[in-house]
């Protein structure tokens, strides 16, 4: 059943994310980051892709699945391109978070008014 | 006034340092989950009616997310889910579309370059830097140890 094991892991995920905020302190901005190089560092040993095949979208969803999917592109295009791919391969398989988080901006701002 | 002022600093003090981190964490859980839950049927959606696999469904299931998070933050109620949630509607990647929706929607009044522009990823940019570069300094060093051992 992904659906139960996805809501488990991707609740786990964000204990830790509350649990780094609440414990030591951390703002939004360092929680995330850190869990970025943490999904970056679970991803270039290659235990992230057996989380996503347990977990589904509970691995996917999580911002630790970017850290994932940079260091999957680069690798991936290192593979084949020798060095030079791990600069150009970066965002081979995650293009789609940036660019819709840029689309979106823009058509939120272009529509929404800010509140208060 | 000063008694006052004590007794303020210690109230404080006293709330800032002992957040109620269980229940926070229960709330972060459950949202969280509920989140990827949504983020799974629509992976099944995509897989389903559209040509996408296992690997590739990630994509456009993200694209959709921040869409929702687009219209949530747009609306107002983004934030209020958040107050609830705290790390349950920040780790998703929609914490990370509403960080670029808001700061985009909230500078939008000083101008579409230096406003918008200039400050879309001024939360969201430390995530896409740290994942970035030590994303190039894993790659790098993997990429560097399988060369030498062929």
């Amino acid at each position: 059943m992904v659906f139960l094991s996805a809501f488990i892991i991707g609740g786990l995920i964000c204990v830790i994310g509350q649990l780094l905020m609440d414990i030591y302190k951390f703002t939004p901005g360092h929680t995330l980051s850190i869990l970025v190089v943490a999904g970056a560092v679970l991803g270039s040993i290659g235990w992230y892709d057996a989380l996503i095949d347990f977990a589904g979208a509970g691995a996917t969803v999580p911002i630790t699945s970017f850290g994932n999917a940079l260091v999957n592109g680069a690798l991936n295009e290192a593979d084949q391109h020798g060095l030079i791919g791990v600069v150009t391969g970066m965002f081979e398989v995650t293009s789609s978070g940036i660019s819709a988080a840029i689309i979106f901006g823009m058509i939120g701002a272009l529509i929404f008014k800010a509140k208060g | 006034m000063v008694q006052t002022q004590n007794s303020y600093k210690n109230l404080v003090t006293k709330k800032t340092d002992n957040p109620p981190i269980l229940l926070n964490c229960m709330k972060a859980f459950v949202v969280g989950g509920f989140i990827c839950v949504i983020g799974q049927a629509l992976s099944y959606f995509y897989m389903y009616f559209f040509d996408f696999t296992e690997k590739t469904v990630g994509n456009p299931t993200v694209a959709t997310l921040i869409f929702f998070t687009m219209l949530l933050t747009g609306f107002g109620f983004y934030d209020r889910i958040a107050q609830f949630a705290g790390a349950g509607t920040a780790v998703p990647v929609t914490g990370f579309g509403n960080a670029v929706i808001s700061a985009a929607i909230e500078h939008r009044t000083e101008g579409y370059v230096q406003g918008v522009g200039g400050n879309m990823f001024k939360l969201a940019g430390s995530v896409i830097l740290f994942g970035v570069f030590s994303a190039f300094v894993l790659a790098l060093i993997k990429t560097i140890l399988n060369l030498w051992g062929n």
